[in-house]
């Protein structure tokens, strides 16, 4: 399949993407129902039919589904017949995503279809979060996931790293941006509000809600063929940290550094970056650790501080760089994930166009 | 570009009992993960990324453990991925912890599979709804049992062949000091007269509900030459999914199972499994599934396999041995079944399964499945490099 081509790595490129509009609840629709329209929209942009495609990769969270397998009934919505290549990470899209990229580096396939969803409505969310700490010292105490953002909050402003104003005005900016994002959950001027763990205010915190991301990912020519302007991925890394916070410096996100290293990220500036902070404190951490000057523009989707369904928000934040490197408002841009309790493991992508 | 050849170079696992309450699931992976790299005679510093994978989290009621098990597996500052394809994932995790190292990602990746599944009930974890359809399961072979029902009509195979294959499997996990069940005063007699769970399914002929933890360290040809012991070779390796319920799915041999198999032996240049390939790890919670998987591998035509299994083929000493390990039947972690199969594949190309091993074994299947018949990966694993 690939004799032909020269030696080396191939390049990879996300050639498309959809996604929900996010909303705080989806009762009337199963995870199925809310995945389907962005499976066919991201297919339609490509032209590809399932069938078409080389490897599928998903992820979702049975935690957030309350049901075990919940990711079997997904399937249905991809429509696997005839069986298809598939794999599934109980993680962010954004590490099915990783996987596919891998798949495809084999030469085992030259297009990829990669999805992730989840509903945080139907539960708790800041209770059913508790569930990811340690299950013998740490999560008997359901520390939830705003009280723990909040310590790394006040870690910050003790170092002096930021303060109240500060992160207000990160959350002010993202909601300002997101009015021009018709999928954001949460848009415009809206109050600060009062503290929900001090000093995280609510416009510090997350929007809850539902949401699903898709993208196509494809190799060499395939990608140009698919697509007119492709968003390559130069690089791409992920890295874990510690999970005790008690051993972690929450001022810093070493993890991150070391993935955007890996990643090439420091090679050459980037015009943009998608971060996946869900709290404002964390676009603090990031910008540090990612080392963004103030001619980088972060999150103009609105961020996670706009739409966070939890397991598909930080593929969404590779999406969106990738569009805007297919319409061609960035010609270089970073795409960051997370996942646990504050910064725990981080991804870091970088997205290139070619010169115009 | 070429793919790197991937070598299985350490396995561990630990010793699969029903409840592992003198360690905690840190401590349980931990165990597993020691042993291959002891094996493989590396430290943590020689990992360049983990990749995990467990059935259902609800399991240990820990969401997303891999988080939290990031220090016990040595994996702070490193890539860590965590897969869950449902039964299939012990498979699955070995094959994306393969393609790492084959596309060049990485050269040494640790990649492990455990349950631990004393933290709960597995039983009713698995007893799950199904649409429109009044909840009448109770467990995986409620679930299955139809479908053993299915196969048992399609293929006019007597009643009788069940029984030898849990009567076999049984045996085989004697001589496997891993193995959850030691039964050593079993018989055949005792197996056809245990109780019946789910009709046609006996209590002997179903899996046990384990804790255990399986790892294996794979790389490529620099780290294998490096070995301290002969390196099981991937030879081929796929995953193929189909969905849970659809009109004309074949539940008795699922065209994603097939499928799979197609991909591996086309990858691996095998034009006849039965001749080209020694002996079989495969994924049998219910006895009768080994003739049915013979099928749906390709070592048996259709309604054939239960013949091999009646006339003493997949046998220990038999001319195409299954599950020498003793199997699914005799050790049940469930998301570390599937790599327990591939683990055990590679141990007997390596030569290193012990009193379980076959003579000579030079090519061996390991296969996972998982979900409602619907999730498959296979590798074949072979002691010579793919192209060498």
């Amino acid at each position: 399949m690939t004799g032909q081509e020269p030696p080396g790595p191939r390049d990879v490129a996300v050639v498309a993407f959809a996604q929900s509009d996010h909303r705080r609840t989806t009762d009337e629709l199963s995870e199925v129902e809310m995945l389907m329209p962005v499976l066919h929209e991201v297919l339609r942009a490509t032209g590809l039919r399932t069938a078409d495609i080389g490897f599928t990769c998903s992820g979702s969270s049975d935690y957030l589904a309350g049901r075990a397998f919940s990711f079997t009934m997904a399937l249905d919505g991809v429509g696997a017949w005839p069986p298809i290549s598939e794999s599934h990470v109980e993680m962010d899209g954004a590490w099915a995503l990783y996987e596919a990229w891998t798949k495809l580096l084999t030469g085992d396939a030259d297009t990829a279809l990669v999805y992730s969803y989840g509903k945080s409505s139907p539960g708790p969310l800041r209770d059913v979060l508790t569930r990811q700490l340690d299950p013998y010292c740490l999560a008997p105490l359901w520390p939830d996931s705003v009280a723990l953002a909040a310590l790394q909050a006040q870690a910050l402003v003790d170092a002096g790293e930021t303060d109240e104003p500060a992160l207000a005005a990160i959350a002010a900016r993202s909601r300002r941006d997101a009015t021009a994002n018709p999928h954001a959950q949460l848009k415009g001027p809206l109050p600060h509000g009062d503290y929900v763990v001090r000093p995280l205010r609510t416009g510090d915190c997350p929007p809850i809600g539902d949401g699903a991301a898709a993208v196509i990912l494809a190799a060499g020519d395939r990608a140009r063929e698919l697509c007119e302007r492709p968003a390559w991925i130069r690089g791409i890394d992920h890295r874990i940290e510690a999970h005790a916070l008690g051993v972690r410096d929450l001022t810093d996100s070493p993890s991150t550094r070391l993935a955007a290293e890996k990643a090439g990220a420091f090679e050459r500036p980037v015009d943009t970056a998608e971060l996946h902070a869900p709290f404002t404190s964390q676009e603090v951490v990031l910008r540090k650790a990612l080392r963004l000057g103030d001619g980088v523009r972060v999150n103009p989707s609105g961020g996670p501080l706009a739409a966070h369904p939890v397991m598909a928000a930080g593929l969404i934040r590779i999406g969106e760089a990738a569009a805007l490197v297919h319409r061609g408002e960035s010609d270089r841009a970073l795409a960051h994930a997370t996942s646990g309790p504050c910064l725990q493991q981080n991804l870091v992508a970088v997205l290139e166009g070619e010169p115009r | 570009m070429s793919k790197e050849p991937v070598a299985v170079v350490g396995i561990g696992q630990t010793k699969h009992v029903a409840a592992r309450r003198d360690v905690s699931i840190a401590g349980l992976v931990r165990e597993a993960a020691r042993r291959a790299l002891d094996d493989a005679e590396l430290t943590w510093a020689d990992v360049d990324a983990v990749v995990i994978g467990k059935a259902p989290d609800f399991f240990e009621g820990v969401m997303m453990p891999e988080l939290y098990l990031a220090d016990a597996l040595g994996a702070a500052g490193k890539p860590m991925l965590r897969v869950h394809t449902a039964g299939s994932v012990g498979g699955s995790t070995a094959l994306v912890a393969a393609n790492l190292v084959a596309a060049r990602v990485h050269g040494t990746v640790l990649t492990l599979a455990f349950e631990k599944q004393s933290e709960s009930n597995a039983m009713w974890g698995l007893s799950l709804p199904i649409p429109f359809q009044q909840p009448l399961l109770a467990g995986a072979g409620g679930f299955f049992a139809p479908h053993v029902r299915a196969y048992m009509r399609r293929s006019g195979a007597p009643d009788t062949v069940g029984a030898l294959v849990a009567y076999k499997d049984r045996r085989n996990a004697l001589k496997n000091p891993y193995a959850h069940l030691h039964e050593h005063d079993i018989t055949l007699e005792k197996v056809q007269a245990s109780p019946m769970l789910w009709d046609p399914i006996r209590y002997s002929e179903t899996c046990p509900s384990s804790d255990g933890a399986c790892a294996m360290v794979l790389t490529g040809r620099a780290g294998a030459a490096r070995a301290p012991r002969p390196p099981a070779w991937v030879l081929g390796g796929a995953m193929r999914s189909e969905p849970t319920l659809f009109a004309g799915k074949d539940f008795v041999s699922p065209r994603a199972g097939r499928d799979c198999a197609a991909d591996v032996y086309r990858q691996a240049g095998i034009a006849d499994p039965r001749r080209d390939i020694d002996a079989v790890e495969m994924y049998v919670p219910f006895s009768w599934y080994e003739p049915m998987w013979l099928e749906n591998l390709g070592f048996a035509e259709p309604g054939e396999g239960w013949k091999l299994t009646e006339s003493g083929v997949t046998e220990l000493d038999g001319d195409l041995p299954v599950n020498m390990s003793g199997g699914v039947l005799s050790t049940n972690p469930i998301g570390a079944s599937g790599m327990i199969r591939f683990a055990e594949a590679a141990l007997q190309v390596r030569g290193q399964a012990g009193e379980h091993q076959v003579a000579g074994a030079r090519r061996v299947l390991g296969h996972a499945y998982g979900g409602g018949s619907q999730f498959f990966s296979v590798w074949l694993v072979g002691s010579e490099r793919p192209g060498s």
